[in-house]
């Protein structure tokens, strides 16, 4: 596994910087009634998709799930397309036709975020043998929430890419909530990750706030999966800084002490910390990502706002291929 | 030019999308038959080659990595083909029974038929799902339904329903090189029907309509396995002195609505025949168009013969009853057929 070098706990920083405020700053807009629809946000799991992506580049796939922005971010997608997608508008990485739910961006091997819980799964085992059948050693990274993880399709897809060995990766995002449901309910085995004995695959429970530990597990189960040695699960514990989807009153938080000190964790602050202590990056440089980045957010909101609506005739095209 | 069965059609046509291009490939279950069995791999063999045999020899032939048996998974690996084809591929998957898309259809509903869409156009979903359809083979309820109307309901699906074997190879071939989803639909009860189909690689276009017999009286529009019975009424109303049209849609979605209006502009009289249950089904949908587009044109009201508002019966009589026969379609039409006796 790569070692993570200066430069790529600069770009760390800088995508965790991005999401946070990507996602805060949604947080107000929404709360103004500036976008259609609904969205859900990804704030507080940065570590967990910047510490995955941070092993990947454009040639390999990613499926997402309802919770997707952070997502697209860690995997490259650019913030002014993604705003513009969110706002509806024609600039959007989908031309608007996609919204918060679907934003896609193939050229960047993001296969969308998904309205529809554990839908990804398949997808990613698609990707995976597509993967496979060429030859290549690129991988297929499959996120899903703990709700996906009681979907039919966790079973189907995590057997189907044990059995032939499928270069994927299933990161399971507990963020501790199916939507309002805890996990101690919904599931019957404590972890998500003992599941993967029956599958008879590497499955390891590991700490989804603390960046190194998430992207030193990602590291190992990648390099396994390109090397031809098949599917790995990690179960990464994190938290949702906000409500399943915006609006949401979240009366089913803090059950106990113990879940109050994990929500306070921040995990942006504890890398920055980390890489300080090892001289990854200085005081200085953070400093400057932070300032980028929340003008860079600033930039892409003002970019969306300015960006046309699609031509009423785009509700008409796109449907087949020529 | 030689005989051959509607399954054997089918099978030459993923022979030669296979021989053609190497992105091609199929996935379903037991299409191989016998995946990792010992003795039959020793001797390249396969086993079943599909449920009904339809894909058999073309496991040994591509060998394994072409020819995917899955674990019975229908959910995933309908799911996995989606995924294979947005990324690159050309999958080829087989769904045994249409009736099974209760178990799979998350992956063609919301995901591979609307990708392109959400996704601004930036995706190309080249899939071509094999499934059966059709009652008539004493399979009863849950393996003989005739669901095309059900994919032909959702955008960003095409949906083809041969009558023929020459038919069946020339529209597999024009699915597999399509850019889009189509559910490639084969009646069961056909799959032994002969008929002459060139060894060569052809393809037909999808959404164009075949007139299978001209005539000036009266259009029947049809799919599937009904084209026979619509023939088998058209020579009964000749000896009668009416003059049938009969025309087989061959693609439920998008449906020739070109040919049909242009046939009932000329007869004035139509009847639609349709496997599918008598609500929300193609028939229905190809009245309402003719009624807006052709009402003028109409000399009498348009009768639709379908399968009863029922499951499929196991029992042989009640199958029978079931499906529409010749009998049915006359009987159940009488108010334009003896309209237009009266007029001879």
């Amino acid at each position: 596994m790569k070692k993570l070098t200066a430069a790529k706990a600069k770009e760390a920083y800088e995508k965790m910087n991005d999401i946070r405020n990507f996602e805060n700053t949604l947080h107000d807009i929404f709360a103004k009634g500036e976008i259609p629809g609904f969205v859900h946000l990804y704030a507080g799991e940065e570590a967990v998709a910047v510490g995955v992506c941070s092993h990947l580049t454009d040639s390999d796939y990613i499926t997402s799930t309802h919770r997707g922005h952070g997502h697209c971010i860690a995997k490259g997608c650019d913030l002014k397309g993604m705003m513009a997608e969110i706002y509806g508008r024609e600039t959007g990485l989908c031309k608007g036709k996609g919204g918060s739910m679907h934003i896609a961006d193939l050229d960047k091997g993001m296969l969308g975020a998904n309205g529809i819980v554990g839908s990804g799964f398949p997808l990613a085992i698609g990707a995976g043998l597509r993967n496979q059948y060429l030859g290549t050693d690129d991988v297929a990274v499959c996120f899903f929430g703990d709700g996906a993880a009681n979907e039919g399709n966790f079973h189907e897809s995590i057997n189907m890419a044990a059995i032939w060995k499928l270069p994927v990766v299933f990161i399971n995002e507990n963020n501790t909530f199916a939507e309002s449901t805890p996990q101690h309910y919904s599931s019957a085995s404590p972890t998500i990750a003992e599941r993967a004995a029956a599958y008879n695959i590497p499955g390891e429970k590991v700490d989804g706030k603390d960046f190194m530990a998430v992207y030193e597990a990602a590291g190992k189960a990648i390099d396994r999966a390109r090397k031809g040695e098949g599917p790995s699960l990690i179960e990464y514990h994190t938290y949702r800084e906000y409500g399943h989807f915006e609006g949401d009153e979240q009366t089913y938080k803090y059950d106990s002490d113990e879940e109050i000190a994990f929500h306070d964790r921040d995990d942006i602050k504890e890398f920055r910390a980390y890489a300080l202590k090892k001289k990854l990056f200085t005081e200085k440089d953070a400093e400057k990502i932070e300032d980028k980045s929340v003008q860079d957010v600033a930039d892409a909101v003002e970019f969306a706002k300015a960006s046309p609506i699609p031509q009423p005739e785009a509700l008409f095209t796109d449907v087949f291929a020529d | 030019m030689t005989k051959i069965a509607f399954m054997n059609a089918i099978n030459q046509a993923l022979d030669q999308a296979m021989e053609k291009d190497d992105k091609v490939f199929l996935m379903g279950e037991d299409i191989l038959g016998g995946t990792d069995i010992k003795h039959l791999e020793e001797k390249n063999e396969d086993s079943w080659g599909g449920c009904f045999g339809v894909t058999k020899g073309l496991g040994p032939k591509y060998g394994k990595k072409r020819v995917i048996d899955t674990p019975i998974s229908e959910q995933s690996y309908m799911g996995a083909a989606v995924g294979a084809a947005v990324t690159g591929l050309r999958p080829v998957p087989e769904l045994m029974f249409s009736d099974f898309i209760g178990v799979s259809f998350d992956s063609l509903l919301t995901q591979g038929s609307k990708m392109r869409y959400m996704f601004g156009g930036k995706a190309k979903l080249p899939l071509t799902v094999r499934t059966t359809i059709g009652a008539g083979a004493s399979a009863a309820a849950q393996h003989s339904g005739a669901y095309y109307g059900i994919f032909a309901s959702i955008p960003g699906i095409k949906v083809v329903v041969p009558s023929n074997p020459y038919d069946a190879k020339g529209l597999l071939l024009s699915a597999i090189e399509e850019d889009n989803i189509v559910v490639f639909c084969e009646d069961k009860t056909l799959y032994g029907v002969k008929g002459e189909v060139p060894e060569e690689y052809y393809t037909i276009p999808l959404g164009k309509a075949a007139v299978k017999r001209e005539g000036k009286d009266l259009s029947i529009v049809t799919i599937g396995k009904m084209v026979s019975v619509a023939m088998e009424v058209a020579d009964r109303l000749e000896k009668e002195g009416i003059d049938v049209e009969v025309i087989d849609l061959r693609t439920v979605a998008p449906w020739d609505e070109e040919t049909v209006i242009e046939s009932v502009k000329k007869t004035g009289r139509l009847i639609v025949i349709d496997e599918a249950q008598p609500h929300n089904n193609t028939a229905t949908d190809i009245a309402a168009t003719v009624t807006d587009k052709a009402f003028d044109y109409l000399d009498g009201p348009i009768k639709r013969v379908t399968a009863p508002n029922t499951p499929v019966p196991f029992a042989t009589n009640l199958e029978q009853a079931y499906l529409p026969t010749a009998d049915r379609v006359i009987e159940e039409s009488a108010e334009i057929i003896d309209d237009l006796k009266s007029s001879k």
